[in-house]
């Protein structure tokens, strides 16, 4: 049976040859960055700085240097919220978010740090004035994701961009579900913090992602610990990127985040938007004969290539179970790291199966899992 | 021991910014290599880029058109 991979919201599987060829060069070729003038320290340094400035570039960030490298959008997450907030603080954040948002906050309230969520309505929206609505005079920041990791939904990241910025709010996007299949410009979108992962839409390795911060954000460090440079410092560096990115850097996952971005930009961004929206749209077609399919979300408005969807009240986990054992098709059900989400669409109980969909998928795949929801839900 | 001869040598806070300056020489066909930072001028570690002499006035401009933060300039026999 052939397997089809249909959870690319998860992480993107079948890289690119490029990015796969990329990974293993550097695992023969690269020092330590940043730790010694020798060609192989060096191999690895000239790498991990033209990621930057291809990141820099593709994101709109005038400076190189202010892309930092993390493990992942949790860790880069965790970094901008520690590192911005502070007791006495308040911030306005969403329903939609994903735990790697939610959980930092929560603990930060903890030490006393005031959160306000704009909530989701049921197709999972939300009312842009709520936001507005919801300033103090002690909010200094606003954090919202660029697209919800369960239905989908993308919010309007420029609009409430030009509110953060109206109101001298720091205002940082959880890019996780769309950096690398959306346009997004810090600078036009006024984003004065942008999270990226680099194994999802970016088509990179896991263990690879990190933040653009504008100039004049000062976020502080999460972590000390070796810079290979100021040696005899009792703090960690206070410059820029070195500030946020104490340890060894991972040079072999960069290296193959940098080749995954190169062919991001060969490709195009709205080529791999449009690839994926057609696939959304040929499986939404596909199914809306199902009697009893309830799909989540708003596919009016712009959407990330992900469907939520569960079929009467059958089991989240026993519909993906049989597209799996029966089909060969993978998928995610259950809860989705986004409680507060499940909650405005009421799928605490039954969690949701959700179908993502990546630039490598076909339209035959798309068929061949528009046929088995058929076969199953009868 | 090989001779020693003068050298002008660029310092930094960050390996970032030894990189962009080894790059911006290159776009512009100005001569040099990164280095160890020697330990005569700094007791950090770090990367600095060591370039002829001639290059001097060079390179302070374009590292000041091109925004680079540098640690300081060294005029060296190395």
């Amino acid at each position: 049976m052939e397997l089809i991979y249909l959870d690319n919201a998860a992480t993107s599987l079948n890289k690119p040859q490029c990015v796969i060829d990329a990974v293993v060069d550097a695992m023969k070729k690269f020092g330590n960055s940043g730790r010694s003038a020798c060609s192989q320290s060096l191999n690895a340094s000239r790498v991990i700085y033209e990621a930057r400035e291809k990141i820099a570039s593709l994101f709109g960030l005038d400076k190189a240097s202010n892309v930092v490298f993390t493990s992942g959008a949790t860790e880069s997450l965790n970094i901008a919220i520690n590192g911005l907030l502070n007791k006495g603080d308040h911030v306005i954040t969403t329903d939609l978010e994903h735990n790697s948002v939610l959980r930092p906050l929560y603990a930060l309230t903890k030490i006393g740090v005031e959160v306000s969520y704009v909530h989701a309505d049921s197709s999972g929206n939300v009312n842009y004035d709520d936001f507005s609505k919801l300033i103090k005079p002690n909010t200094k920041a606003i954090i919202t994701t660029h697209a919800s990791n369960l239905t989908g939904n993308v919010l309007d990241i420029s609009r409430i961009g030009a509110l953060a910025y109206e109101h001298n709010l720091i205002y940082i996007v959880d890019a996780s579900q769309t950096a690398g299949a959306f346009p997004i410009n810090m600078s036009e979108m006024n984003i004065d913090v942008l999270v990226f992962t680099g194994h999802k839409s970016l088509l990179g390795p896991q263990g690879t992602g990190g933040l653009c911060v504008k100039e004049g954000i000062d976020i502080k460090p999460f972590k000390r610990g070796g810079s290979g440079v100021q040696s005899y410092l009792e703090d960690h560096p206070s410059e820029m990127p070195t500030k946020l990115e104490a340890g060894t850097l991972n040079g072999h996952g960069i290296a193959g985040l940098l080749a995954a971005i190169t062919y991001i930009n060969e490709v195009g961004i709205s080529t791999i938007q449009n690839k994926e929206k057609a696939l959304v749209t040929r499986f939404l077609d596909g199914i809306s004969s199902i009697d009893g399919i309830k799909v989540y979300g708003d596919f009016g408005k712009e959407h990330a290539p992900i469907v939520a969807l569960n079929w009467r009240d059958m089991d989240s986990t026993s519909l993906a179970d049989e597209l799996m054992e029966d089909f060969g098709i993978a998928t995610r059900p259950g809860a989705h790291c986004a409680p507060r989400m499940h909650k405005a669409l009421g799928t605490v109980d039954q969690g949701v199966v959700r179908f993502s969909f990546g630039y490598g998928n076909t339209f035959e795949e798309v068929d061949k899992a528009v046929n088995a929801l058929k076969e199953i839900c009868r | 021991m090989r001779e020693k001869k003068p050298c002008f040598v660029v310092t930094y806070y960050t390996t970032a910014e030894a990189m962009a300056t080894e790059r911006l020489c290159k776009e512009k066909g100005i001569g040099g290599k990164l280095i160890s930072a020697p330990r005569n001028i700094t007791a950090d570690c770090g990367i600095a880029w060591s370039s002829s002499p001639d290059n001097k006035e060079l390179i302070i401009a374009s590292l000041s058109e091109a925004k680079i933060e540098v640690q300081g300039f060294h005029d060296l026999v190395l």
